[in-house]
């Protein structure tokens, strides 16, 4: 039924959906029946009736009063309103239930007499039918409201009227048909006026001289109207009409209390009683005497006879074509010609008139049944010619197809040699020798025969040489045995071009061979166990196997083998991918100790994606924008812009529109990039040679301009200082200038530092020294042990405390703590009071989760191994610490950001070790703060002349004697600038 | 006859001491202005976040919650919401009145540093040592972040919301803006860690601190440099640095006990407030007033531009 009303739904559906369940909501308990209530939409207790209509509750609790009690309502002199005092209406007493939906007064809209449609309230047809039963003159009462009825009409049939309809007419384009006579039996005449008896036949006489082109209003259509049913009556029942049964039909005798609604409506209309019968009004009976006209009722006391009663059931149904859709079917089959649908469909279009034969039925043949293995595609296989091709595609061919196009040729007429068509014609055999073969001696040709059966080891019949297909297989194997033994020998070279194009790139990529060196001597090591190592190309398991052999080769220690591990039959381009990638691979999946090795185990998950997510914008050089700060531009060489995409919630809540209207992507827009391919590594190569540059004897030269490395920089951000002169940058050549400029300013300022460290810092210059130069690792590596038995005769805690408090401003010294500094960087936390107890945990944890996933990620995870490894090391960790000296030297504590200032409150008992230390920092203190003023000056004397600033600047750095005009020029302009910037936000304010 | 109109008068510095309050609740971590001024937040060490009257110096009510010390908390604009972080990686909502903890946030994978309400209190911002920012959101009782802005290479330091916009300063060493209305990132490289970043109040400008003990004061839309203030120490603390309530000074803290104050369009130094010996770690300019909040270790000490009986009896002049 609802689904009548709401027709675009397309689905009904029952009962009030749940609300949709929020995942953090905590689950109600759900409310049992007996303490259920229902409440109105103001929250007290539903009364479901008002006091006119059964409520019992009507009032506060059955009472006049309200929750306060009961007030008499207070006196009110009307004298001055009593022309205004209104009428008290009954709905002034009245519960709001009342006018509910089930009160005695709805109030709910509803359509007016106007716009109602045809089809009367039921309680008013109920009302009427009683009435009229029980009336004065009985059936009569509706005839009388009618006839007194004012003459109102809907606002439909007052539409229809303006547009030319007439009462009793179809609606619709008029018909050039004969019209029906439809309204003769309908118009009901009441009172003594009646129509003369002849008309009908006039009528019916005119009919058949109707011109042509006259038309008439189309047939009217009774509706076929869908009643609820919703009596308890049977189908069809409708209960016996007064109008019907006192009227005493003689002709009908037999009154039908089953009918269906549409043979009702017929009969109203009498389309089919046309017999001047029906045609007397409602009022009947010698009561009123028989008039002139009228024939007398042959019976008033009517009898019934049995043949009025079907005797058998399902009898033949009465009715015409009015049936509509909803007739039985076998009674619209019958009558189911062409000329009955067209009066159904009413008219036909103009310009097309019925056909006088119907048309043929197409008949439709089934497809055929397609045999099971049938494919529709048809697949031309290409012939391919084995003498073209080599024997290894060839091969390659015949087991990926089954079979080659060598015994193709019985298909084709062209391939076919003259044996074979002469075999195909049934010709006789030629006269004479068919091949060369047979021109040769016999001797000759055993011996050949001999050859071949030795060359090809197959046993084949000695006699059928002359088939070509046997010809061509001869051939393919000697090629095949041509080219066998070229590869092997290719094979036996295959290091020769090898080296040789190593030779050839190692001018180009130099670090190439430290690094393989570097490979080796990590793999070499007693302690490396390949079984235990990451398997990096094991979804490539042949390429694994590759590099298994290579890591089994490096731990015997063999120098060349990488090259004979590869694969000889790979291009020359492959191999030299792939040579980098194991290189790589090598030196990140290291051996690690075999200690730290066993707290590890294998994941058990493997990942298999081979793709990382990288964003899409990748940050510039980090040089030039180093080079840029130091030269105090910023703006365009600092500055970068990403596109970035704030979540679609996110701006809702900062009532913001979307600027990405309709986008998904959330942050940065990403690209899937291959997990192990070279151009992820090759990014990393400039950070990472940079550290292993010193020990190439070929860039030391340069090293030796800028031999410091290690001044405090975040791992971000670490520099090429000797090789940025070297590289062709992009940038404009100031830039670069402006880079050995910063590179020594920085070994100045290092320079007045290492003049105010402390005695017990005094190593570190030699340090320095020794990391340049590369040669006096051993010293070093003394030096660290010393520390490392430092460490463990003191106590832990006084150490962190004594670290702690010394850090916080020590800066410059940070080569000289490289392994145990990095410890008191994870141990910081510990050293504040609060912490002590469990505290370590915390900067442990978060420190290897601090880089977000990057390609840099990659050298960071070097640098973590080498952190995370316990002080006591094996020699061969020693060596490998070595290696990465340098990188570690550049890091610091600035690694993990700003600390946070110690709490006040010291614990008085102090070690004697640690006020020392608190003097050095004084000390050191007040050698910054001298230096800070001095820095003062010199900021306020370019305060008062901007162009001084530069001098100041030249002064400052050491090395800036190339300064090139054009930088100047931008200088002078930028400050120009600046000064007239921050003149426009005082004037702003 | 018109008057000229009267020269503005010089901006007042807030450098008399009004008093000095005494937290115990170990170090002040951070020590912030409501939004309207009038009370104060702190942040101790000892895991609580102590609500004072600014002008009384009274304890109002203490807030209970988090598993370690606390480092910075911001109100919201109608006084009823704090937020607040920790080192113990969660983020806190609060009821002002009850403080009751509203929501418990996890999800960073290191200690908390600081952490923002936007404008209408609708999402909270959190940077955390782990590199990333989170956004919050408070209106539901989702208990993931909204989004993860995780563009920081290193542990962000500093964070601060404008209307739509971001401002996270990392240490990495890059003054990152998000703007949301444009749907863009602009990236600063500053080259030092920065502690600290802050918007100017007309919007137009960013200040960023950084450990190289330098502030700098940057263009928003070109991030060309307006200003550079040094003279202060900050070389490995994370240390607060503002601008002064009408944008005429620069204001930062300083390892050496003194609480430097720029004028901003000079870049003179002004004045050096002596605070005390240890580090003043952290400083709140009052939004409307000059009046300005220090924190050293235990202590938090209110200054002014006037003493306040001075104040107390304009008031009742009025």
């Amino acid at each position: 039924m609802a689904s009548d009303e709401d027709s675009d739904e397309d689905f009904v559906s029952y009962g009030t959906p749940l609300e949709p369940l929020e995942e953090d909501e905590p689950t109600r308990k759900p409310v049992p029946v007996h303490e259920q209530t229902v409440k109105d939409e103001k929250g007290r207790y539903k009364r479901f009736h008002g006091a006119f209509t059964g409520g019992f509750s009507a009032g506060y609790f059955n009472t006049v009063g309200t929750k306060e009690g009961w007030a008499p309502s207070t006196f009110l002199s009307t004298r001055q309103q009593k022309a205004e005092r209104q009428n008290a209406r009954p709905e002034d007493f009245m519960d709001e239930e009342d006018f509910g939906e089930h009160g005695i007064a709805p109030k709910e809209i509803v359509t007016t007499d106007d716009f109602a449609s045809e089809r009367k309230d039921q309680l008013k047809d109920k009302a009427r039918a009683v009435s009229s039963i029980t009336a004065l003159i009985p059936g009569d009462t509706g005839l009388l409201e009618e006839l007194i009825a004012p003459a109102r009409s809907s606002i439909g049939v007052e539409l229809l009227r303006k547009m030319g309809w007439k009462d009793g007419q179809g609606v619709g384009p008029r018909l050039k048909r004969k019209q029906p006579k439809q309204n003769t039996g309908a118009v009901r005449v009441y009172g003594c006026v009646l129509p003369p008896n002849g008309s009908e036949e006039s009528e019916e006489d005119d009919d058949e001289f109707a011109p042509e082109n006259v038309t008439f209003a189309p047939k009217d259509v009774i509706p076929v109207d869908f009643t609820p049913k919703v009596d308890s009556h049977g189908l069809g029942y409708r209960g016996l009409n007064p109008l019907q049964a006192l009227e005493g039909g003689s002709g009908s005798g037999h009154i039908n209390l089953f009918t269906l609604h549409s043979d009702r409506a017929t009969s109203l209309f009498g389309d089919k009683k046309k017999s001047g019968q029906q045609r007397r009004g409602g009022i009947g009976g010698q009561a009123f005497g028989v008039g002139a006209m009228e024939e007398e009722d042959s019976d008033i006391y009517h009898k019934d006879s049995m043949s009025n009663y079907d005797a058998v059931l399902g009898g033949e149904e009465p009715g015409d074509g009015l049936y509509g859709w909803t007739a039985p079917q076998q009674y619209t089959r019958k009558k189911n010609d062409s000329k009955r649908d067209v009066a159904y469909s009413g008219r036909i279009l103009e310009g097309f008139t019925l056909a006088s034969q119907a048309a043929e039925i197409k008949t439709v043949y089934p497809p055929p049944d397609l045999p099971r293995d049938y494919r529709p595609v048809h697949y031309f296989r290409p012939v391919v010619d084995p003498s073209s091709v080599s024997p290894i595609v060839a091969q390659a061919l015949k087991a990926s197809r089954g079979h080659l196009s060598q015994d193709a040729p019985q298909q084709g007429r062209h391939n076919l040699d003259s044996a074979q068509r002469r075999d195909v014609l049934g010709e006789t055999p030629l006269e004479g020798p068919s091949s060369v073969f047979e021109l040769l001696d016999s001797k000759d040709r055993e011996r050949l025969n001999e050859f071949r059966r030795a060359a090809e080891g197959r046993n084949k019949p000695a006699g059928d040489l002359s088939s070509a297909a046997d010809r061509a297989a001869v051939v393919a194997s000697a090629k095949a045995a041509a080219l066998q033994a070229l590869s092997s020998r290719f094979k036996s070279n295959a290091p020769q071009p090898d080296s040789h194009t190593q030779s050839m790139t190692a001018p180009i990529q130099p670090p190439a061979s430290s690094e393989t060196q570097m490979v080796l001597n990590a793999w070499s090591a007693p302690t490396a166990d390949a079984s235990k190592t990451f398997k990096p190309f094991s979804n490539n398991p042949q390429k694994q196997a590759r590099y298994d052999l290579y890591i089994n080769k490096l731990k015997q220690g063999n120098k060349d083998a990488l090259d004979s591990s590869l694969d000889s039959f790979m291009t020359e381009w492959e191999r030299g991918r792939e040579r980098d990638e194991f290189v790589r691979a090598a030196l990140l999946y290291k051996p690690s100790n075999s200690s730290l090795s066993s707290r590890f185990t294998r994941s058990k998950q493997e990942d298999d994606t081979d793709n990382v997510e990288v964003t899409r914008d990748q940050e510039n050089d980090v040089d030039d924008k180093q080079a840029a700060v130091k030269m105090k531009m910023f703006g365009k060489l600092t500055r970068e812009t990403f596109e970035w995409h704030p979540d679609k919630l996110l701006c809702k809540r900062f009532n913001i529109p979307n600027p990405y209207p309709g986008s998904s992507v959330v942050g940065m827009p990403k690209i899937k990039r291959d997990k192990y391919s070279v151009f992820n590594f090759l990014t990393i190569t400039d950070s990472r040679e940079a550290p292993s540059a010193p020990k190439t004897p070929s860039s030391s030269t340069t090293q030796k301009l800028t031999p410091e490395v290690s001044t405090k920089r975040s791992r971000w951000d670490v520099p090429v200082p000797g090789q940025a002169s070297e590289t062709k940058d992009p940038l404009s050549a100031f830039l670069s200038e402006t880079r050995s400029e910063v590179s020594a300013a920085q070994q100045n300022e290092t320079g007045v530092k290492t003049q105010t460290e402390s005695p017990h810092a005094s190593v570190t210059p030699e340090v320095k020294v020794a990391l340049s130069d590369g040669q006096q690792i051993e010293q070093k590596t003394e030096e660290e042990e010393k520390e490392e038995d430092e460490e463990e005769v003191r106590p832990p805690m006084d150490l962190f405390k004594a670290i702690f408090a010394s850090s916080s401003d020590e800066k410059s010294s940070s080569s000289s703590e490289d392994c145990s500094e990095e410890e008191d960087e994870v141990a910081l936390p510990t050293s504040e009071p609060i912490q002590s107890g469990a505290g370590t945990v915390n900067p442990l944890i978060s420190a290897p989760i601090t880089p977000v996933p990057d390609i840099s990620n990659v050298t960071d995870l070097k640098h973590l191994t080498v952190q995370s490894m316990p002080s006591a090391e094996t020699a061969a960790q020693n060596t490998q610490s070595t290696d990465n000296a340098p990188a570690k030297s550049g890091l610091d504590e600035e690694e993990f950001g700003p600390r946070l200032p110690p709490p006040g409150f010291v614990p008085p008992a102090r070690s004697p070790q640690l006020k020392k230390q608190k003097k050095k920092d004084k000390e050191k203190h007040r050698a910054k703060k001298h230096k800070k003023e001095k820095k003062k000056k010199k900021n306020k004397k370019h305060k008062h002349k901007g162009k001084q600033k530069k001098r100041v600047d030249e002064s400052n750095s050491s090395s800036d004697d190339t300064d090139s005009n054009s930088e100047d020029e931008n200088r002078v302009v930028s400050t120009s600038e600046l000064l007239q910037r921050l003149k426009n936000i005082k004037n702003k304010r | 006859m018109a008057f000229p109109q009267p020269r503005p008068l010089a901006p007042q510095l807030p450098q008399l001491l009004l008093r000095t309050v005494d937290c115990q609740q170990g170090a002040v971590r951070a020590v912030r202005f409501n939004a309207d001024g009038n009370y104060m937040l702190t942040c101790g060490g000892d895991k609580s976040l102590k609500l004072w009257s600014v002008s009384r110096g009274t304890h109002l009510k203490t807030y209970a919650g988090h598993g370690y010390e606390v480092l910075d908390v911001d109100c919201s604009y109608d006084n009823s919401q704090l937020c607040s972080c920790s080192s113990d990686k969660t983020v806190i909502l609060w009821d002002v009145g009850s403080g009751q903890v509203t929501r418990k946030l996890r999800g960073h994978a290191g200690k908390v540093n600081c952490v923002q309400f936007n404008e209408e209190a609708t999402v909270m911002l959190s940077g955390s040592i782990d590199g990333t920012v989170r956004c919050w959101d408070t209106r539901s009782r989702r208990m993931e972040p909204i989004q993860i802005l995780d563009e920081a290479r290193d542990g962000i330091s500093s964070l601060k919301v404008s209307e739509h916009e971001l401002l996270t300063g990392s240490v990495d060493g890059r003054v990152r803006r998000y703007d949301l209305r444009m749907g863009q990132l602009h990236v600063d490289f500053v080259g030092s860690p920065i502690t600290c970043v802050c918007f100017s109040r007309d919007g137009q400008c960013t200040l960023s601190s950084s450990l190289d003990s330098t502030v700098r004061l940057l263009d928003k839309s070109s991030g060309e440099m307006l200003g550079e203030y040094s003279g202060h120490v900050n070389k490995g603390y994370k240390l607060d640095c503002c601008l002064s309530d009408k944008d005429t000074h620069v204001l930062s803290c300083s390892e050496d006990g003194h609480v430097y104050f720029w004028d901003l369009v000079e870049g003179s130094l002004t004045l050096k407030l002596p605070v005390g010996k240890a580090v003043v770690q952290s400083l709140s300019f009052h939004p409307t007033e000059p009046r300005l909040l220090t924190s050293m270790e235990g202590c938090v000490q209110v200054w002014g531009a006037e003493s306040e009986d001075a104040a107390v009896e304009d008031v009742k002049a009025e």
